[in-house]
């Protein structure tokens, strides 16, 4: 199954949602480009699923417009947008056999059955389901299940393709690997995505571009490695992966970089626009450097766990600055608790942000 | 995908309304032809087109301009918003005019003397509406409700904004409007007195608050009579469901399918047989004092005639609902919170009182308000067994019945009890709305319920384990008093009451249907049957509005849904004969004014099955259906209806039974031609022919499981797959009769 037509673009203009008192999504701005995989990635509550069901038609926007493929959509109805769905629950219809699940949408757009049929046939296919079409949702495992619930979606041949937490209900390998067929399946099909999912992980497989939602706004939005490296807050840089969040002192800047001093040790970095005086300084675990005590440039540090961790070792570190976690990759020499060391930092994966 | 626009389908049966059909109720009977009105030049046979044209019935056109104004939507290119505007305002002006016509112009010229002073007599006149009239109305409220749909409201939704505007319709003209009429009824002094005197002398009469009993021998006023009674009878129906509801859930009782049993059995039985068994085992010539006359040479005399007797009754009646509702409480408390209890040291007999009854409590109250209600309402037995003790809902009955045929007083009683059932109506929100503890999250709960304290247990069992038994004992005599000749004086086994009620002869032109109780029971088959499948489809609908749709004016839907659950029936049967026996609605006496009654009666346990069974449903399963293009209303048909099956057949089921065994309204809106079973079956009892009584009630039964059985079938199983569906369990209490 290819998808014939060209993949569309959304764009959001100050769209919000409030219900009564309470602002879901605060007014934003968004533009997901045509044939990309964009994630909404949030802790729960942060306005990302209410985000994706207004894109859906689900809910209705309270202020602003919203276009897809440059048409707008605001006032219409989800059946007449020509988005479709992958939800958390699969919502399968529980009395319909897998092929009457995947041919629904396409006899209520008016398709005659046999040619519906045939279509749910390629979907099913397409999905790696050939031969399970008599079956019933409940008769099937819950991977197979969401394929179902993807090829539904997909037999549409959509503009925007809309997952809501697809994973969320499978166990961690089946979900490594459904990530990686859904990615799959959106570029060779081109099709435009919105995922919304709260693993950081899952986002930074899948996606073009990542929108961090924080408290009914957005919080960042870029490409996995900009939000990754380039954190726009010590909220996208916790939220992103591992990371420690230490208060530092910016001493000079000179051009666009910045020397820092954190205890003992001093080193330059980008200065990502702060100028002297306190700053935050996100550590990400792997960009620390274990030395002996005492060695010069190095902020003093003394072990309190060590964990080995099979290819790493995991250490709590107690330093002046605060408590830090670290991963070291020498997992073949595990420090013992108690010992006193010396810490360098990186300049990847060391990261000032605004306070 | 080309949708036909549903404007031109209304638009057609709006023509069809006003140019085809005869606009009025047609007095000399409906026939085919009849029905092609233009061809008719009879003025109060013909359609509104042609009454307007030929025979100088202006009021028709205000009707007819807003015909033609609508056709202007139908013109194609028009925007949404436009459209929107122009079927919104012109059909609501429709509505408005149609309305007004039916309700100022009458039989008698102007309806008020005040009009016939402004415009002067009418030489011409009209009678109620008709097949044109009622096709009209609900075309043009439909195209106002497109036009809402095309304004953007409900959602921009055609299908819901009909629904809710049909739904809303029918509460108004069904419900709403009744009730208003019996208030104005009651505040409408008789001629000879002013308003003040009229409404202080109905409304404080000792008759109705007299607390004679109090000081003296004599009776005391309905009200306390109907009070008391609603109190005693809550207060021993609740001890005893919670009693059986312990049993069941709780203990390891080898008999609890048996006990489960005895619930269903007052929902088939029309509601007088319980009394009709009382009459037998405790009448003037019934076992016990036959035997203890004989015996003993006792006279026990008829005690049972009275205050004792309904009560013992309605305990029998009711226990069952208080069963249902406490089973539900009781399975509803989480184990852990007993685990809990034990963890902390507490015994079984701590626990029980410091953790499981508490809990229980809210569940109590309203099990005990619910009685409450269906003891106020209840007419069947105070009427076989109150003899000289009245309550509201006979004298109600005997108000309109009566030789003096006095409907401000039936009115006024009719209020009182209104008022009565109302207030108990919220309590019951506040105690659920506030207080409810029993919460069902959807995740199980792993622990195990305690055993019951030992005493509780003994409790429990005697009480209920005699109650049972008794139960069994009176529906059984009740059953048998329809085999013997003369129940008390002559014992022969017989069949020949079953003979004079359904006797079927064969005469020289075929089948003679001869029984005296044919006709009544084809009518009574007839007219549930029409009305149940009426009923399940607008109670599911207003269930599906309610539980899955956002829109404006929602919350006051569901009140005023839920309100008109509590209307007694006695009320609702004095209201429908005082505002439908004249135009504009003129429907006393007809099969159609005992099918609304039964609908909208009824509607309560479509809406709660309804209700209940949404709620298992995940919603975003509709949500799926709607973003792969399908239509509100096939979501409906082919996602959420197939999934109901259970709540499908539930609905029908009870709307049928209930239509079937039904008595408190329906007794005012019989009439000769249609004679309803229950009311046949009264009369007989009211005339002590109690073995055809009971022959009769009988065969009601065994009909009434037959058709159970039939819808079951018909509706068939939902199909799931591997999984065996629970489903959900119907609650038929809190319904009042």
């Amino acid at each position: 199954m290819t998808t014939k037509k060209q993949a569309a673009e959304v764009r959001l203009t100050r769209v919000a949602k409030r219900y009564g008192a309470v602002t879901a999504v605060k007014p934003l701005d968004l533009v997901i480009e045509a044939g990309s995989l964009v994630t909404l990635l949030g802790p729960s509550g942060c306005g990302k699923t209410t985000l994706l069901r207004m894109i859906a038609g689900l809910e209705r926007v309270s202020e602003g417009k919203l276009y897809i493929g440059g048409r707008d959509v605001t006032d219409l109805s989800a059946g007449e947008r020509n988005v479709s769905m992958v939800f958390q629950s699969y919502a399968l219809f529980p009395h319909m056999s897998v092929l009457e699940n995947v041919a629904f949408g396409l006899i209520s757009g008016g398709m005659g059955k046999p040619e519906a049929y045939a279509k749910a046939e390629d979907a099913l296919t397409t999905v790696g389901l050939k031969g399970y079409g008599s079956r019933l949702p409940s008769e099937m495992s819950g991977g197979q299940q969401q394929r179902v619930a993807v090829a539904r979606a997909l037999v549409l041949e959509p503009d925007v393709l809309l997952f809501d937490e697809p994973l969320s209900n499978l166990d961690a390998r089946l979900r490594r690997s459904m990530r990686e067929e859904i990615r799959e399946l959106q570029q060779r099909l081109g099709v435009t995505v919105v995922y919304v999912t709260h693993d950081q992980s899952e986002a930074l497989a899948v996606s073009d571009k990542i929108v961090v939602m924080k408290a009914a706004e957005i919080a960042q939005a870029g490409s996995p490695r900009d939000l990754y490296e380039e954190p726009a807050n010590t909220f996208v840089a916790t939220f992103m992966g591992e990371a420690n969040h230490v208060n530092a002192e910016v001493i000079k800047v000179t051009g666009t970089r910045a020397d820092v001093k954190l205890g003992g040790a001093q080193f330059n970095l980008p200065a990502r626009g702060l100028t002297p005086g306190s700053a935050d300084l996100v550590i990400r675990p792997e960009a620390v450097r274990l030395h002996a005590a005492g060695t010069e440039n190095t902020l003093a540090a003394k072990i309190a766990t060590a964990t080995y961790m099979g290819g790493v070792a995991e250490y709590n570190l107690e330093t002046p600055a605060g408590r830090l976690f670290v991963i070291a990759p020498e997992a073949h020499a595990v420090r013992a608790v108690g010992e006193e060391v010396g810490l360098s930092f990186v300049e990847r994966g060391t990261i000032l942000v605004r306070p | 995908m080309t949708r036909k626009d549903p404007v031109l389908l209304w638009w057609s049966l709006l023509s069809l309304g006003l140019v085809v059909l005869p606009w009025h109720w047609l007095q000399n009977g409906h026939s085919i032809p009849a029905l092609f009105a233009p061809f008719v030049t009879d003025a109060d046979s013909t359609s509104a087109l042609m009454q307007a044209l030929f025979h100088g019935r202006f009021w028709f056109w205000p009707v007819l301009i807003a015909w033609a104004a609508l056709a202007l939507a139908l013109r194609p290119g028009l925007s949404r918003e436009a459209k929107g505007r122009l079927l919104f305002g012109f059909g609501l002006f429709g509505l408005a005019m149609l309305i007004l016509q039916g309700w100022t112009i009458g039989p008698r010229g102007w309806f008020s003397p005040r009009l016939e002073g402004m415009f002067g007599e009418l030489s011409e006149r009209q009678f109620g509406i008709g097949a044109g009239g009622a096709l009209s109305f609900f075309a043009l409220l439909f195209l106002t409700t497109e036009g809402l749909a095309l304004k953007g409201r409900f959602g921009g939704d055609r299908f819901i904004a009909g629904s809710v505007g049909f739904l809303v319709a029918c509460i108004i003209l069904f419900t709403v409007w009744p009730v208003v009429t019996i208030l104005g009824q009651a505040f409408k002094p008789p001629s000879d007195q002013t308003l003040w005197v009229a409404f202080v002398d109905r409304f404080f009469h000792p008759k109705v608050w007299g607390l004679a009993c109090v000081y003296s021998g004599s009776q005391c006023g309905v009200a306390w009579n109907t009070l008391a009674l609603a109190l005693s009878t809550a207060t021993c129906a609740t001890i005893l469901g919670l009693c059986f509801a312990l049993i069941v859930t709780r203990t390891s009782f080898p008999f609890k399918k048996g006990m489960r049993l005895l619930t269903v059995l007052p929902i088939i039985t029309p509601p007088f047989v319980i009394g009709l068994g009382l009459i037998l085992i405790f009448g003037r010539s019934g076992l016990v004092n036959q035997a203890a006359e004989n015996l003993f040479g006792w006279q026990l005399g008829r005690w049972i005639y009275g205050f004792d007797g309904v009560l013992l009754a309605q305990v029998f009646s009711f226990t069952p609902t208080a069963f249902l509702v406490l089973i539900g409480v009781v399975q509803g408390i989480a184990p852990s919170m007993e685990e809990a209890a034990e963890m902390l040291r507490a015994d079984r007999t701590r626990t029980f009182r410091a953790v499981t009854l508490p809990l229980m409590m809210p569940g109590i109250a309203n099990a005990f308000l619910v009685v409450f209600v269906e003891s106020l309402a209840d007419f069947g037995n105070p009427i076989v067994l109150g003899g000289s003790f009245g309550v509201l809902s006979t004298e109600i009955f005997f108000a309109v019945v009566g030789a003096q045929a006095d409907f401000g007083r039936a009115a006024t009683l009719a209020l009182i009890l209104l008022a009565f059932a109302l207030a108990a109506f919220f309590i019951q929100r506040k105690v659920i709305g506030t207080r409810s503890y029993v919460s069902v999250t959807g995740k199980g709960d792993p622990g195990l319920a305690r055993p019951l304290p030992d005493w509780v247990k003994r409790t429990a069992y005697g009480i209920a384990i005699p109650w049972a038994i008794l139960t069994v004992t009176v529906y059984t005599l009740a059953l048998a008093g329809g085999f013997v000749k003369v129940w008390g004086r002559d014992w022969t086994p017989t069949l020949s009451h079953f003979g004079r009620a359904f006797a079927i002869e064969w005469g020289p032109h075929g089948l003679i249907w001869s029984g005296g109780a044919w006709s009544s029971l084809f009518t009574t088959i007839q007219l549930a049957g029409i009305a149940a499948p009426l009923t399940a489809s607008v109670g599911l609908l207003a269930a599906w509005l309610l539980s899955r749709q956002k829109f404006a004016g929602k919350t006051a839907l569901e009140f005023a849904l839920m309100l008109t659950f509590c209307v007694p029936g006695t009320v609702i049967g004095v209201a429908y004969i005082l505002t439908y026996n004249i135009p504009p609605l003129e429907v006393t006496g007809t099969g159609l004014i005992l099918i609304l009654c039964f609908v909208f009666r009824n509607m309560p346990v479509g809406v709660r099955s309804g209700m209940a069974a949404m709620s298992q449903l995940d919603k975003s399963l509709d949500e799926a259906a709607v973003t792969l293009r399908a239509s509100t209303f096939r979501t409906l048909r082919l996602v959420v209806l197939p999934l109901m099956k259970p709540a499908i057949v539930t609905a029908l089921v009870y709307s049928f039974v209930r239509a079937m065994t039904t008595v408190s309204a329906v007794i005012f809106l019989v009439s000769a031609q249609h004679e309803m079973a229950t009311v046949f079956i009264i009369n007989r009892v009211i005339n002590g022919d109690y073995g055809l009584a009971i022959a009769y009630s009988t065969v009601l039964i065994v009909l009434m499981m037959a058709a159970i059985g039939l819808i079951t079938l018909l509706v068939g199983e939902r199909k799931l797959g591997r999984r065996k569906a629970d489903s959900p369990a119907a609650n038929p209490a809190g319904v009042s009769a």
